[in-house]
């Protein structure tokens, strides 16, 4: 495994920020990192982009240890924090330059791979600008190409769509596209959920500080399959079919809709329980021409996972 | 071994700071100072002395009161070089992404304080052309200047670490400059008030004693030891090294003391910038 959060803790005095995080990614995934402002994720980046220590417990990234090997951590992750600035009066090229001395290449290496860069992040014709007269997008995606500088295992990306209007969002989730296909270990936190469950394999959500869910997209899905929202169509026979759902042990919530067309309930069971529930209402003649299940997406699931921990 | 010696916050810092009009209308206003003071010493000497010359005594007196001026323009530019250099990193959200580089806190540390001292050395050897109207005139030797330089040196290096100490372990650039300001009146007026207290109760208690008694006050000796305006009158003036030595009685000269100090105070705020640089790990590396 590329990335290895071990029982992480960390306190802010009496609050607790993390409590006992767990986690573990593969290499190559992009692992979408999901919760409400302060839930504890930047606490987590930060920690494992090295720059705050965890009260307890530890992180691994590539086998190297946050707490004990910092400076081995850095060489392998690229850090894009949600909030950052870049210095007056250097241009997009020299700031490249100056990052990748920072990280020990030499001046040959960077002449290579800054052209190389800049084009991967579409920034080519930009090359020679200022950084501070570049647009918000500009700048992000200059960032990004900055912490790929060293060519590391693992991006850490801490929101990196914010605040972007809707082309440059498309054109950063593009460019984490082709990050993933280079094979880079991808951890990403984002408000904009939709997105995330297209470009990451896995999704890990946190709240109040520990990982109540984590897995792919559908598996994080179903675990709300037993609370599916089911609505059936029936011509006419519409008493008939609400007391034959009555009887049934996994329906509730039974509602009529639209003028006695429309019936919608919460169905608990498998979907071996719905096939059983379908074949007998057919037995049972009931004149049902549609049924169908409410998609659910990423905010629902969101949602309905956070709200529960709430209620806990 | 070229790459080995490199250090890119530094190269960053100068790049950054001469594109930056700041730094030339800095240096401008320091030679603006330096050459209205030598002018108007000039114009008084030669047109309103009566003789219109320019005596050798007359170039020591300019060189002594030059001396002093540049090393007051030290402590008062010194600070405001180095106060921001790293709150303002902080400050602009750049610090950040500096810390997660492999850049270790020294490398990054003693990047911030050379790129200024270079630019204050710059500073003085832009100085130097109007220095050497004093050699000119004669009346001053090249020991006597190359001493004075090597003690701006040493003093510039020590208040760029107070300044960059206090940038590191404060959050906000405003309260570094005052915190490094108030460290600078205190080396220079401070100081220069306790030795006169020290002094004054120290011929008390010489006119209050019937025995002849010989004075010693390692206190008084150490408050004038520490201060740069002493420090240059010893330095221009031996003999004023030995009135303090009669007054005191510690016969140390005190540049010995003053270079000690400073070495250490250059130490211990260094070490503590860099300590406190990653403050929210538990390790510097």
């Amino acid at each position: 495994m590329m990335i290895e959060v071990r029982e992480l803790t960390k306190k802010f005095g009496s609050f607790i920020a993390l409590d006992h995080l767990n986690m573990t990614i593969d290499e190559g995934v992009v692992f979408g990192f999901v919760g409400a402002n302060g839930a504890g994720k930047s606490t987590t980046f930060s920690i494992l982009a090295t720059l705050l220590s965890p009260t307890s417990g530890d992180a691994f990234i590539n086998g190297k240890s946050v707490v004990k090997e910092p400076g081995e951590v850095r060489k392998q992750i690229g850090y894009v924090p949600d909030f950052f600035g870049v210095y007056d009066q250097l241009k997009a090229d020299e700031y490249l330059d100056f990052y990748g001395a920072c990280y020990g290449l030499s001046e040959k290496e960077r002449k290579v791979l800054i052209p190389q860069l800049l084009e991967l992040v579409n920034l080519s014709d930009k090359r020679y600008e200022y950084v501070d007269l570049l647009s918000r997008g500009m700048k992000q995606r200059l960032c990004l190409a900055r912490s790929l500088i060293h060519d590391p295992k693992v991006l850490i990306l801490d929101e990196p769509a914010s605040g972007l209007d809707p082309r440059a969002r498309v054109e950063m989730r593009d460019i984490i596209k082709q990050l993933k296909s280079m094979g880079k270990t991808i951890l990403i936190s984002s408000h904009i959920l939709p997105e995330l469950a297209e470009m990451c394999d896995e999704i890990g959500v946190i709240d109040q500080g520990k990982l109540i869910a984590h897995g792919n997209v559908s598996e994080i899905q179903a675990q709300l399959q037993g609370d599916k929202h089911i609505t059936i169509k029936v011509i006419n026979e519409i008493d008939k079919t609400v007391a034959f759902l009555e009887e049934d042990p996994f329906v509730s919530s039974i509602e009529v809709l639209d003028g006695n067309e429309k019936v919608t309930f919460i169905f608990k069971g498998s979907p071996e329980d719905q096939v059983k529930l379908l074949r007998r209402a057919m037995e049972a003649g009931l004149p049902i021409y549609a049924m169908m299940e409410e998609e659910k997406d990423l905010e629902d699931v969101f949602m309905a996972i956070t709200k529960g921990a709430d209620a806990k | 071994m070229k790459e080995s010696l490199f250090n890119p916050v530094l190269m960053k810092e100068l790049k950054l700071r001469f594109r930056s009009f700041k730094s030339f209308s800095g240096l401008m206003f320091y030679l603006s100072v330096l050459v209205i003071f030598v002018s108007g010493f000039l114009l008084v000497f030669t047109q309103f002395s009566g003789s219109g010359f320019f005596k050798p005594s007359d170039s020591f007196a300019m060189f002594s009161v030059l001396s002093f001026l540049q090393m007051g323009l030290v402590m008062f530019i010194t600070p405001g070089l180095t106060a921001g250099s790293i709150s303002s990193e902080r400050e602009k959200q750049t610090l950040n992404i500096l810390l997660t580089t492999t850049q270790t806190s020294s490398q990054i540390i003693i990047g911030k304080l050379l790129s200024s001292v270079v630019f204050l050395i710059l500073m003085l050897v832009a100085g130097l052309p109007l220095y050497s109207i004093v050699f000119l005139f004669g009346g001053v030797s090249p020991g006597q200047f190359i001493t004075t330089f090597i003690f701006y040196l040493v003093t510039l290096i020590a208040i760029g670490s107070i300044g960059i100490m206090f940038s590191t372990i404060t959050k906000r650039t405003i309260v570094s400059m005052i915190a490094t300001y108030g460290a600078m009146i205190f080396l220079g007026g401070i100081t220069a008030f306790f030795f006169f207290v020290g002094f004054s109760l120290e011929q008390m208690s010489m006119n209050q004693s019937t025995a002849n008694l010989t004075p010693f006050s390692p206190f008084t000796y150490f408050w004038a030891s520490i201060n740069p305006g002493a420090l240059m009158l010893t330095l221009l003036f031996p003999d004023m090294q030995e009135a303090l030595a009669e007054i005191v009685g510690i016969s140390l000269p005190i540049w010995i003391v003053y270079l000690i100090f400073y070495i250490l105070v250059t130490v211990f705020c260094l070490t503590i910038a860099i300590r406190k640089l990653r403050a929210n790990m538990k390790s510097n590396r």
